[in-house]
């Protein structure tokens, strides 16, 4: 009686797992369908095309400067990297393994530029990077990465840290270890998680960002993904397949990276929440 | 040795700013010194190519009481806002509790539900705008399978909000899940069986377990998801330009266009301080209402 009770239960369950997972993934399915279609195609409601038209692949690289935008990206993306997890952990490490005067105060500020919209700093900033003769290059996308690495980071880096056994760095520096030898040879290589976490998070933000491109990218062979995929959405007669093959192309680096690195991917989304 | 250890405490204050400094410099720079000047150009009339010319409050006076798109914007943001944010408190818990099932090969269906969650901004906007064409959609394709003929979605003004919702929902619903689902795996399974025991089912278990003991989570998500939809624009600026009609014209989108089409930074700026009011305003609010319903366990 009871067990069958359970059946009935597990069966319900089962059933609606498989609905909710068809409202996640179907619209997925949809799209790479429609990316392999030919354009005559593109409108018909059917999930199987006629022909696999791989071209629709090849023919991106034609009709926009993909290759382009695929180079600028990937600079952008991988100097950010780079400068965010080298600046924001040597950060941390002065707030986590030295004692200095005023250093939590200073601390509290840290935490308190997150609380503040990016809306606020971004005109003044605009009007800092004309200035300096910045604009349409990627001086202001990349730049200001090393400059601490964002308040997000330094605070991630930082929970990381205070795991670290004290001792291990005492132990170091009695041995005549300069704190700069610490931070590299000990600290950094058992920090290999943390890394991982921000190194994705901060690809996934850069990849995807639109706003600053937009602001500070106005040469159309500058442009990065983000930007050349909008603008090539916003044609008044998209070709559907075209472009979302395009998006499927965008995309792929993320799924790859999602399959490779799951464990930080949903622990960085689990963190920070990540979705602009 | 004292000496050594009063060597050591110099050599840390040296090495703490030293390492600090990066983030000092990028502070005053890119952080303070911007939002001085932004105060500054919110009372200034400015056009980034003549020198800002001091207008007092005019920018904030004229937003207030003058301008009908500023309040449409504001609008366009809290009606999303206010059924987004419930949408996706209450469907992620309710996706939590789903796969919070020990059903062979729940994994997968966790991986599948997260996995939208891993695209954003403009391929999710671009993705959507093919999935909403009335005409050739897969959403209205599905809606008339069903009997149902499907709205013009982003180009009707009544359903262009909605749309974004929905595919907000869709994007982030997988994301929130997990954040749920770890905090329900934390909830002792005796109050389940209490319950059982007491002839409760599912919706009990819900309302007097679950809730209350996820309660703190679901209140650092409202906030978080509050602050976050406050941030819209990518969206509504590939997806609608705004339109139809100034329907999607969402906050952000309308301080961007009159930064940086209208070249009025002095008065986006304004926009931009009044935005940070917004939000503090509703983080207290939250607080203040959450100490109504939030339950924080003693032990």
């Amino acid at each position: 009686m009871a067990k069958q009770k359970l059946n009935r239960k597990s069966v319900f369950v089962f059933a609606l797992l498989v609905v909710v997972a068809i409202f996640f993934v179907v619209p997925m399915l949809w799209i790479v369908s429609t990316s392999l279609k030919p354009e005559s195609q593109a409108f018909s409601l059917s999930f199987f095309p006629d022909t696999l038209q791989w071209e629709n692949y090849t023919r991106i690289f034609d009709k926009i400067p993909f290759l382009a935008y695929l180079q600028n990206s990937v600079a952008i993306s991988l100097v950010n990297i780079i400068g965010i997890v080298l600046s924001s952990s040597i950060v941390a490490y002065a707030f986590s393994f030295l004692e200095w005067p005023g250093r939590d105060k200073l601390f509290y500020v840290v935490l308190a530029t997150m609380l503040l919209p990016i809306q606020v700093t971004m005109i003044p900033l605009f009007v800092i990077f004309k200035e300096l003769g910045w604009l349409n290059s990627f001086k202001p996308l990349m730049i200001p990465a090393f400059f601490g690495g964002g308040a997000f980071n330094i605070f991630l880096m930082r929970q990381f840290f205070l795991s670290i056994p004290k001792s291990l760095i005492d132990a170091a520096r009695i041995d005549g270890c300069s704190e700069f030898r610490i931070y590299a040879t000990i600290v950094m290589p058992l920090t290999k998680p943390a890394i991982a976490t921000i190194a994705i998070l901060t690809f996934l933000f850069v990849w995807n960002d639109f706003l600053g491109p937009l602001i500070y990218l106005s040469d159309k062979a500058k442009g990065t993904l983000a930007l050349g995929l909008a603008q090539f959405a916003g044609q008044q007669q998209p070709e559907w397949a075209l472009l979302m093959a395009a998006s499927v192309l965008m995309m792929l680096p993320i799924i790859i990276l999602f399959f490779l690195f799951q464990k930080y991917f949903i622990r960085g989304f689990m963190m920070s929440g990540i979705k602009e | 040795m004292l000496k050594k250890i009063k060597n050591i405490t110099n050599r840390q204050y040296f090495w703490g700013y030293l390492f600090v400094s990066p983030w000092v410099i990028g502070f005053l720079a890119l952080g303070l010194y911007p939002i001085i000047m932004s105060l500054y150009y919110s009372l200034c009339q400015y056009d980034v190519l003549r020198v800002p010319k001091f207008i007092g409050l005019d920018n904030y006076r004229e937003l207030l009481f003058g301008d009908e798109y500023f309040w449409k914007s504001i609008w366009n943001t809290f009606f999303y806002l206010f059924f987004r944010t419930p949408l996706v408190i209450v469907g992620s818990l309710l996706l939590a509790v789903l796969v919070n099932n020990s059903i062979r090969g729940i994994k997968y269906f966790r991986t599948l539900y997260f996995m939208p969650s891993i695209i954003s901004g403009v391929i999710l906007s671009v993705l959507w705008m093919w999935l909403l064409n009335p005409e050739y959609g897969l959403i209205n394709a599905a809606l008339n399978f069903f009997g149902i003929q499907g709205p013009l979605w982003l180009i009707d003004p009544g359903w262009s909000k909605p749309a974004i919702i929905l595919m907000s929902i869709w994007s982030i619903g997988g994301g929130r899940m997990l954040v749920f689902l770890a905090a329900l795996q934390g909830v002792p399974k005796q109050l389940y069986e209490a319950v059982e025991i007491d002839g409760g089912g599912w919706w009990q278990k819900f309302k007097n377990v679950t809730v209350p003991h996820v309660s703190p989570i679901i209140f650092l998500w409202t906030i978080i998801e509050i602050v976050f939809g406050l941030q819209v624009f990518v969206e509504a600026y590939v997806m609608t330009k705004g339109g139809p009609l100034n329907s999607t014209l969402f906050y952000n989108l309308y301080l961007y266009n009159k930064a940086f089409d209208d070249f009025e930074m002095g008065y986006s700026s304004a926009m931009a301080w009044i935005l940070f009011v917004i939000a503090v305003a509703v983080t207290y609010l939250q607080f203040r209402i959450s100490k109504k319903w939030v339950h924080y366990s003693s032990d």
